[in-house]
């Protein structure tokens, strides 16, 4: 399954999905060193971003999160792709800067993603290949 | 968006590949805020210079890019002043991790001005596009000078160094730039008193209510000093990266301006005198520091003149830029015999020699805010005055 999204930084990532209903804060919200999200309460908390699909609704806190993103990545934890329903600054400077296929916008919404489904984010055509569940 | 030919090749890599990733944080901008185009800026102000605030990932970002600016461009303060740490209690393994990120700066052609008031040393006009990034920088610039800039982040200000462009939304189109609501005080004459203490509080209190919309003030008459007082503050306080002053700021006295909107018709916020002294409080503090945002020739004459002939029992930090203490050798000399200490490049909230000091007495609204969520400390808010006779007596 193809869904047409907005491209927001280029390349092509592959992984799971990891879909997070709260937003993120990469400053002192995500552990450079190990990828495990450490905000205390949040959804996620504990889990390990690396080599995952990154979903989540947008980005928040500090603009220094950007550096966070650019962080995982020289410490190759980072996710594989990240997506958000609404990108804001913060995480697309990061995606960026950190070299990190990235979407937005997605065709028929942020909300048909589960956590699990195998999926590759095309962010130079500015879409996300859904492995077709009977095919796997 | 639509991109130039020259804008699409350097999107292709064809200059290499530090400027394709400016590029595409530029694109991304433009894409994230719906502009529609690119438009070139006369200067940029990068943020993102102190190794407390940017650490480790940041000086790496930096030490990979290979390109230089192509605009003027200029450096926001670092964490400490970078020929004199030790005078400053700076540790070495910090004042090492500084020196390579202002290194870095070097390399990529950016002026180490290392100060949030780039408009004292710099020709800033009426319209200018900018892309300034320290947000007391950034609200000066477009309420007192009437320039245009949005808040820019570290990298985004960078690339738009190394690009020579911003992505045209938000304050670059006149349109974004009318008020939102209308900020009046309860007692108007109480004002005619107040200095740049003052008017920090009351801007701490406004920038609450403004959050990030544009206010516009009433019926108050302040100068360039505690204009940038106000601002600063608002722009901690909240997120006020463009206020106006009726009949004194340059856009409120435009005639499009004074035509596009009826100020009696917004959302109104009184502000009562009696909210602006509840801020200045008694409590006993360890130091004082002064400077933020930098000084001015006239304030570093004005605390000259005050603490002419005096010695200070506690610690007394002031804070200026690189230049302006080097045009003004007599005023600083005045000021140190008095055994205050004047710092260039940093300030009281960028640096770490604040974070052990416990309590700190300040003039200035910005510092106010920041003080015990950057650094720890209890602040205290005083006129300069009250700066003085508190660090002397």
């Amino acid at each position: 399954m193809i869904i047409k999204a907005r491209s927001i930084s280029k390349g092509t990532g592959s992984g799971r999905l990891l879909v997070s209903e709260a937003p993120i804060s990469f400053l002192s919200g995500v552990d450079p060193a190990s990828g495990i999200i450490i905000e205390e309460g949040h959804p996620l908390q504990g889990v390990c971003i690396k080599d995952t699909v990154l979903a989540f609704p947008f980005g928040k806190g500090s603009t220094v999160g950007s550096y966070i993103i650019y962080a995982l990545r020289r410490n190759n934890v980072a996710p594989a792709a990240l997506i958000n329903a609404e990108a804001e600054v913060i995480i697309a400077v990061g995606a960026i800067m950190a070299g990190i296929p990235m979407i937005d916008n997605l065709e028929g919404g942020f909300s048909q993603l589960q956590t699990g489904m195998a999926a590759t984010v095309d962010g130079d055509a500015g879409e996300l290949r859904l492995e077709d569940p009977a095919d796997s | 968006m639509e991109l130039d030919r020259s804008d699409e090749e350097v999107l292709a890599g064809e200059y290499g590949e530090t400027r394709r990733i400016c590029m595409e944080i530029l694109v991304a901008l433009g894409k994230v805020y719906g502009a529609e185009r690119l438009i070139p800026v006369s200067s940029v102000q990068v943020a993102g210079a102190s190794y407390k605030t940017i650490g480790d990932p940041g000086l790496e970002w930096l030490q990979n890019l290979d390109a230089r600016a192509v605009v003027p461009a200029f450096l926001n303060p670092i964490g400490m002043p970078r020929d004199d740490w030790r005078k400053m209690k700076i540790d070495e393994g910090f004042a090492e991790k500084q020196q390579e990120i202002l290194d870095a700066y070097r390399r990529l052609g950016i002026s180490l001005s290392c100060t949030c008031t780039p408009y004292y040393h710099q020709l800033v006009h009426y319209g200018d596009h900018l892309a300034w990034s320290e947000s007391s920088a950034v609200s000066y610039a477009n309420s007192v000078i009437g320039a245009r800039t949005n808040r820019e982040g570290g990298p985004s200000a960078l690339a738009s160094a190394l690009i020579g462009k911003t992505p045209e939304f938000g304050l670059h189109i006149v349109g974004n730039r009318i008020p939102d609501l209308v900020i009046e005080v309860d007692d108007p004459d109480a004002t005619k008193q107040w200095g740049s203490a003052e008017y920090g509080a009351l801007g701490y209190l406004a920038g609450k209510e403004a959050g990030n919309r544009i206010p516009c003030f009433r019926a108050i008459r302040p100068n360039r000093d505690r204009l940038k007082s106000l601002g600063a503050a608002m722009a901690a306080s909240g997120a006020v990266a463009l206020y106006h002053v009726e009949d004194i700021t340059p856009e409120a006295r435009v005639p499009f301006f004074k035509k596009s909107f009826t100020l009696d018709q917004k959302e109104t916020v009184t502000i009562p005198v009696a909210d602006v002294n509840a801020l200045f409080t008694e409590i006993e503090v360890n130091a004082v520091a002064v400077g933020c945002p930098h000084l001015s020739e006239d304030e570093l004459r004005t605390l000259a003149g005050l603490l002419s002939g005096k010695k200070v029992k506690k610690e007394f930090f002031v804070f200026a830029s690189k230049e302006m203490i080097d045009e003004h050798h007599d005023l600083v000399g005045t000021i140190e015999k008095s055994g205050a200490s004047v710092y260039p490049d940093t300030c009281m909230v960028v640096s770490p020699a604040t974070d052990t000091l416990g309590s700190v007495m300040t003039n200035s609204g910005k510092a106010f805010t920041y003080l015990p969520t950057m650094c720890g400390v209890l602040p205290r808010l005083g006129t300069i005055e009250e700066c003085v006779r508190v660090a002397t007596e």
